[in-house]
């Protein structure tokens, strides 16, 4: 991490080897047949105040990672260090103390929010929870997050059914932030808002963060949303970070033959760049996490696929300071020359898009 | 693209109402647009702008009550489609037009295998036997690109993947070699791999069938790729419309500019902080005598409130429903433009 100060920075977040399988029952006895590796040994750290973002396509495990992170599943294995505690292991009652410091907004403000609560007693319950404020304090506390988030005040005892998607959002962080958390994980804030409505609640994420020094997981689909907010940026893939790194490096000099398809996916609002780009169009569809290839999770699509893929798991390497990759094409360039000739070729499908007019 | 050529589908003033408890929903306000052979014309707008409803009231796919489809004309194969009985129109849904809906999870029969409900259009609007109709089937899929096709036709939707049913229904809409192809977001739901799947096989389709597509998205990147004009629709009414590279480059109505500028980037210097559109789309709950963008322009003026702007030509075949003129930054005057 030359190019960032980051190293100075502590960490907040430190995951490692984290693992999160759900069982598959099956036969009459509901036995153990099998399991749904939807995280399946992910390792990364967030430093104090910043964001960092994970993307990657749906059933990729980036929800299950972020939920998991704060332990709103038991995980698998892994360890996962939150200020210095490891918060995987700790008892249910300490775990408690801890959960102000940590919390979520998350994808859809209708399902997240109680239809039969008014706005006030949905900010506020965070605060009936884990303080012994009296109610006046407590309703001092709902205002000043009301209008910390750019909610009227005079709407403190409506329903959530009374506001719109974007206000709803707005609900949802005022709840976030009601105990004075400094890690927020937030899956998917804006996936389901429109877009004039996407941009408010970022820009309202951002100033936030820079008011409370909030650190964020910026969970989302959204892949120039996220080159927007984030410092740094995870690409996962079938339960596994492909690709880490810091966001410019990420984007300009993407390294893993995955993240180069998902980037050359995203359609541009440019009519002339759109027409003229050498667009990388993945063949088939992501394999099931119940039961992954063996060798690399992506050789069954890569268009760069090489023998040594389809035997060993390629190990995270650190390519340049700070930019984490795991491919063979960098862990074994060596062998990158001899490729798996026809079957790359069949993998591949790289269009020049002239004209269609 | 053809200019001149006359249109396939002509759509005069189409006015569709929803009777709320709360009054009148105007859902579309005086839509007009024309749809050239061949081409493919990108609706883009965020929900509730009408870009929807407006399809489905010219297929007459909506439940009245509690819609109503007050006025307009839609001129397809030389008559109107409004005024035709429901069995005639039964006979444009799915032959002279397909329809690709967002979700394929929700628009496939659960309980059919693909098979059957690729073949029912062909049998019931071409009169194919059940051999011919099966026949016709496997070359569908065969050309939406889904492997082992003869096989596949006896699984069911749930046997598909996402992407992998986003082709069973363009098949199924392609089925009747219609004239035109409606698609209703029909990459939204899907991860951008297979959006980027979908809209290969989109190009490519229409370089081999030739037929007129209407493509409805909220995401202008998706325009950009893929189509030759573009309808910006916003509070139930054309906002703009013109050739997606001079939309794009030339932006008129103060509502595409914003949207434009609200879209982070993929490339360059990344920005401060992100533009936005204050405030939230319109309620439609009443007749707007005002342009339905007054309360979150940031170029309004008093005129704004008054009248509701009339679409005006600016030029290189594009139109602009707005009061402000993008290129001086003035207000234009009642003789400047008549609303």
């Amino acid at each position: 991490m030359t190019e960032t100060p980051q190293t100075d920075r502590r960490k907040l977040v430190e995951v490692r080897d984290l693992k999160m399988h759900f069982p598959i029952l099956g036969g009459i006895l509901r036995r153990q047949v099998g399991a749904v590796k939807a995280v399946d040994g992910i390792s990364f750290d967030i430093f104090e105040g910043e964001t960092l973002g994970v993307v990657g396509e749906s059933g990729c495990g980036k929800s299950t990672a972020g939920r998991a992170v704060l332990r709103l599943y038991e995980a698998t294995a892994g360890s996962i260090r939150i200020d210095g505690e490891d918060i995987a292991t700790l008892p249910a009652e300490v775990l408690r103390k801890k959960r102000p410091a940590m919390q979520m907004v998350f994808q859809d403000p209708q399902a997240s929010l109680n239809p039969r609560m008014t706005v006030a007693g949905i900010i506020g319950e965070p605060l009936d929870e884990h303080t012994n404020w009296d109610r006046k304090k407590k309703l001092a506390r709902i205002y000043e997050l009301m209008d910390a988030v750019g909610l009227n005040r005079d709407f403190a005892n409506r329903y959530p059914h009374a506001f719109s998607g974007g206000q709803r959002q707005r609900i949802g962080i005022a709840r976030a932030l009601a105990l004075n958390p400094r890690f927020i994980v937030c899956d998917e804030p804006i996936a389901a808002l429109d877009v004039s409505i996407q941009a408010q609640v970022v820009n309202l994420l951002e100033e936030l963060q820079d008011q409370f020094g909030l650190t964020y997981m910026f969970i989302s689909h959204d892949l120039s949303m996220v080159r927007h907010i984030a410092d740094r940026v995870a690409v996962m893939y079938l339960g596994k970070i492909v690709e880490l790194a810091p966001v410019s490096r990420l984007y300009d000099y993407p390294l893993h033959p995955y993240t180069e398809a998902l980037l050359s996916a995203v359609p541009e609002p440019d009519p002339s760049l759109e027409r003229r780009k050498d667009r990388i169009v993945l063949k088939g569809d992501v394999p099931s996490p119940a039961n992954p290839p063996k060798g690399c999770n992506f050789c069954t699509r890569c268009p760069k696929v090489m023998d040594i893929c389809h035997q060993l798991d390629p190990e995270t390497v650190e390519a340049v300071p700070g930019h984490f990759v795991a491919c063979h094409l960098v862990s074994h360039p060596q062998t990158a020359g001899r490729t798996g000739g026809a079957e790359a070729e069949h993998n591949q499908m790289k269009t020049q898009q002239g004209e269609v007019a | 693209m053809p200019d001149g050529a006359t249109p396939v589908l002509d759509v005069k003033n189409l006015k569709t109402v929803f009777a709320t408890r709360s009054g009148e929903v105007h859902a579309v306000n005086s839509v007009s647009f024309d749809l050239r052979p061949g081409e493919l014309l990108g609706v883009v707008g965020e929900s509730g702008s009408g870009k929807s409803v407006t399809m489905m009231s010219l297929l007459g796919l909506l439940p009245s009550p509690p819609a109503e489809v007050r006025s307009g004309t839609v001129m397809l194969g030389g008559r109107d489609i409004l005024k035709i009985g429901a069995e005639e129109l039964r006979n444009v849904r799915g032959r002279e037009v397909g329809f690709v809906f967002q979700d394929p999870m929700t628009s496939l029969n659960p309980v059919f295998t693909v098979g059957f409900q690729l073949c029912e259009p062909l049998r019931k609007h071409l009169g194919m036997s059940k051999a011919q109709a099966r026949n016709r089937a496997v070359e569908l899929l065969e050309l939406v690109g889904i492997p082992d096709a003869r096989r596949r036709l006896g699984d069911y939707p749930h046997q598909f993947s996402g992407g992998m049913r986003q082709r069973v229904m363009i098949a199924i809409a392609l089925a009747c070699d219609p004239k035109v192809l409606i698609a209703d977001e029909p990459t939204t739901a899907l991860d951008v791999t297979i959006q980027a799947q979908i809209l290969e096989l989109v190009k490519e389709l229409r370089q081999k069938l030739g037929m007129a597509i209407i493509w409805i998205t909220h995401d202008l990147g998706v325009i950009a790729g893929i189509a030759d004009r573009v309808m910006v629709m916003y509070g139930g009414q054309v906002a703009e419309h013109g050739p997606v590279r001079e939309v794009f480059a030339n932006p008129a109505h103060p509502y595409t500019r914003a949207l434009l500028q609200t879209m982070p980037k993929m490339h360059g210097a990344r920005d401060a902080k992100l533009r936005v559109i204050e405030g939230q789309p319109p309620m439609l709950t009443r007749q707007p005598a005002a342009c339905p963008f007054t309360a979150r322009c940031a170029h309004a003026f008093d005129r704004c409130g008054r009248e509701n702007p009339a679409r005006r030509d600016i030029g290189h075949a594009h139109d602009v429903a707005c009061h402000w003129d993008h290129t001086t930054a003035d207000p234009l005057t009642a003789a400047e433009a008549p609303a």
